[in-house]
């Protein structure tokens, strides 16, 4: 089964239909077509009608969609489940989740919707975006509420304004919900994805939040132009000496295998479990990112 | 001194130009200076009307402009304004292209003071009454480098060149800008002016700023021109052109221009030396700036760049990237005050840039071509000049003509704009081969021509998502679904010729 690569999850207005059939082919990881925020009262319906049949009608490849309904108690959400789901097309991001109920909520309309299409239960996933201190608070609790989500996110807009501050250049403010977050993530073995970085014209300000949230550990970031995807697969890429490390742990382990010994070690230090993990982690990345082809690294 | 009789000179009759006796009294030393010289001994006339009076316009004949001020020009409207204003009839209008700012011309259409057109391109109401079948005789539209191949071959014989020009001596010597100042009007090149005033029978040139002798190095020499009319204003600058091109934010666009650089490194013609011409257009400038990383990367320096120069195309000069440029056409301020500025960015006519009878011609020279469209089709055939509504709204420009001349031309155009399908089965109108086009490059992955095998094999090698074109052409239909055909009446309103002067396509009225 191939890992899905998060790295990438561009938003794309639902209302927008030249965006919205060029949103392929820009090579984020992941396309994020929005009923929310970026959509105006008067055009919801003409939105979700849109992604609709963008979904049902355009060639997706085997790239992961996501859509972000409104929320239910928004009045409009139930709406937009009954329209995305019967697709069986997309993954569903939950705007502003305070507490696990909000998932809970939105799951059993997707298993009701689910069974009435006649669709496997189970089969639509869920993602929740934390976008206030409540949700901070509970992350855990969220990440674990559900079977169906694939990742938990934070959405840093709402969140500083609930925080009674404002964005700033080093992201001070958000260093609490950021590992809150990724922790909740971890326990629940569910991906963590960082929130939007608007300014799109300041690409030294991008890279460096993006160096910070890989550090933190965040699987990937929700972006809003595509000129943004470039720069962040270039910093979640493994370079040539991640790569060639991770290949000689992994060499050292099948050696330590041939010879039944129980210790293993690389160039004289042991090679422990963590050790081991990560060099997996960074052959999966590099495989699934395109620079590593049957053993061999494809970049000059 | 000697008394002389020619009789004394052996086989006088053969000495044909021998046959008269110096005759002191004819000459008269002039003890003028150089200052008193240039206030009573010019080529300065009083008046735009005394200027066409002295060169003996008639009605029927062929007048001549460039468009190096581009939307900006006033010289157009000027002219034809006094010449309708004098009674002529039934004029050629020749100009290197007309743009949106000369749709007072539709008038003199209507009046008869203009018979027929020939251009590179018509735009904006002009273009629109063109299409809608304003002339009886059909627009005849030719590329650069095809109009300064029939200038020079006697097939578009101008009678008159009406030449706008930033600076002038009183002499004729004349520039695209004024060599001691960055103030007032800059055009930068006048390639397509200099192709007239070389050929044309007489020349007149039209300028804002009498410079003193000798305006130096000069576009446009006085041995090309007969009279010079001094105007307040020959032009808006801010139509001419803006301080520096800027690069696109359109990441369409940077999508399709990083692509196309791919492309280049991976045609086998991007070693050191090689030469290189990018078209306008947000994607095709764009590539510079993919090739720029390349170049130092590979520590490759281009030969020359050819072309419409950009101000990103001097910044690369300037790095040593680009050792020399060759400019017809400057398109920013940046390239103009480079032009006045750098030694090796030199000034060439249309006929050195493109003229279809040199084997010389800069297209010749050309590596790699990077051109827009307005749509392609399955034959690769391109067209820049017809939108998807069969309306003239464009230009060939060089396009033929670098396309033909170019060892490798990239065509760069998004798969749909908005609903509009760009890769189509056929164009509205062909204005470049698919015989001369090599690769094109959409948002949605690239097509290389099948007569051209090696390239393509390349390209799937280096893991450029390579299709079919046939497959980008269903690609379009199934993302905005197929237009309904645009009806047309019979009347022919545009003629496209080739190179040659050979005529590839007819241009209809289309039905209201």
């Amino acid at each position: 089964m191939k890992q899905q690569l998060r790295r990438t999850m561009l938003y794309v207005p639902g209302n927008n239909p030249g965006m919205i059939k060029d949103a392929g082919i820009y090579g984020a990881d992941c396309v994020m077509f929005d009923l929310e925020d970026s959509v105006s009262l008067n055009e919801k319906d003409a939105a979700r009608f849109l992604v609709y049949e963008a979904l049902t009608s355009l060639d997706l490849g085997d790239k992961e969609h996501l859509v972000r309904i409104n929320s239910l108690e928004s009045g409009l959400g139930l709406a937009d489940l009954e329209a995305i789901v019967h697709t069986g097309k997309a993954v569903i991001r939950l705007p502003k989740t305070e507490t696990p109920q909000d998932v809970l909520e939105c799951e059993a309309q997707i298993a009701r919707i689910e069974e009435a299409a006649g669709l496997p239960m189970g089969s639509t996933k869920m993602m929740a975006a934390v976008e206030s201190a409540a949700g901070v608070l509970n992350a855990r609790e969220i990440a674990l509420a559900s079977p169906r989500l694939i990742g938990i996110a934070i959405g840093a807009e709402d969140y500083v304004t609930d925080l009674k501050t404002t964005r700033s250049e080093d992201g001070v403010e958000l260093l609490f919900a950021r590992s809150a977050i990724l922790l909740a993530a971890r326990v629940a073995g569910i991906d963590a994805i960082d929130t939007v970085y608007s300014d799109v014209n300041n690409e030294e300000g991008l890279r460096k939040e993006v160096q910070l949230i890989r550090q933190l550990g965040f699987d990937g970031k929700s972006i809003i132009n595509p000129r943004q995807i470039g720069v962040i697969h270039e910093i979640y890429t493994p370079t040539k000496k991640d790569i060639d490390h991770a290949l000689a742990v992994l060499d050292a382990i099948q050696e330590a295998e041939r010879k039944g010994s129980g210790v293993i070690s690389l160039n004289g230090k042991m090679v422990d479990r963590p050790i081991v993990l990560r060099a997996q982690r960074v052959i999966s990345l590099a495989k699934e990112s395109g620079v590593l082809k049957e053993g061999v690294y494809a970049q000059d | 001194m000697r008394k002389i009789s020619l009789k004394n000179i052996p086989y006088l009759e053969e000495l044909h130009e021998v046959n008269k006796v110096f005759n002191l009294k004819k000459i008269t030393k002039n003890t003028r200076t150089l200052a008193e010289r240039e206030v009573h001994h010019n080529k300065i006339v009083g008046s735009l009307e005394e200027a066409v009076h002295r060169v003996g316009l008639q009605n029927g004949m062929t007048i001549s402009f460039h468009h190096h001020f581009r939307s900006g020009d006033f010289i157009i409207n000027m002219v034809i304004d006094k010449l309708a204003e004098m009674g002529f009839r039934d004029l050629v209008l020749a100009a290197s292209s007309l743009t949106d700012c000369h749709a007072p011309l539709i008038k003199h259409i209507e009046s008869g003071v203009i018979r027929r057109i020939e251009t590179s391109g018509l735009r904006g109401r002009l273009a629109e009454a063109v299409s809608d079948g304003l002339m009886d005789v059909p627009v005849v539209f030719r590329s650069h480098g095809g109009r300064a191949g029939a200038i020079e071959q006697g097939d578009l014989p101008i009678d008159v060149a009406f030449l706008g020009a930033p600076s002038c001596d009183p002499y004729g010597n004349a520039n695209g800008y004024i060599r001691d100042r960055d103030e007032g009007i800059m055009c930068g090149s006048m390639g397509y002016a200099k192709s007239d005033a070389t050929h044309a029978d007489k020349v007149i040139v039209i300028t804002n700023h009498i410079v003193h002798y000798p305006n130096t190095p000069f576009a446009i020499p006085e041995s090309d021109v007969d009279y010079i009319v001094k105007v307040d204003e020959i032009g808006d600058p801010a139509g001419i052109m803006t301080g520096a091109t800027r690069f696109t934010t359109n990441p369409k666009e940077l999508l399709i221009a990083e692509l196309a650089s791919k492309v280049i490194f991976a045609s086998g013609r991007f070693q050191d030396g090689f030469s290189f011409q990018t078209g306008t257009g947000g994607a095709s400038l764009a590539v510079t700036r993919f090739l720029r990383d390349k170049m130092i990367e590979k520590s490759i320096r281009a030969s020359f760049a050819l072309g419409g120069i950009t101000g990103s195309i001097v910044e690369l000069h300037e790095q040593g990237l680009i050792k020399k440029i060759l400019d017809v056409q400057s398109f920013d301020l940046r390239a103009a005050q480079s032009l006045r500025d750098n030694r090796f960015h030199q000034q060439i006519s249309a006929g050195y840039y493109a003229s279809p009878y040199s084997e010389g011609t800069a297209v010749n020279q050309l590596d790699v071509v990077v051109l827009s469209a307005l749509e392609v089709d399955t034959g690769f055939n391109v067209n820049v000049l017809t939108g998807s509504d069969g309306i003239i709204r464009g230009a060939i420009g060089g396009h033929p003509d670098t396309s033909f001349g170019s060892s490798v031309s990239i065509i760069v155009v998004p798969l749909t704009r908005g609903r509009i399908p760009c890769v189509v089965k056929n164009v509205n109108t062909v204005v470049t081969p698919g015989k001369t086009v090599d690769i094109i490059v959409t948002d949605h992955g690239i097509a290389v021509n099948p007569l051209r095998k090696v390239l393509r094999q390349r390209m799937i090698d280096n893991g450029l998502p390579v299709f079919t074109i046939e497959e980008l052409q269903k690609k379009a239909e199934q993302l905005v679904g197929i237009p309904k055909p645009i009806e047309y009446t019979d009347k022919v309103v545009g003629v496209v010729t080739y190179r040659d002067g050979s005529v590839i396509d007819l241009i209809y009225q289309v039905k209201q």
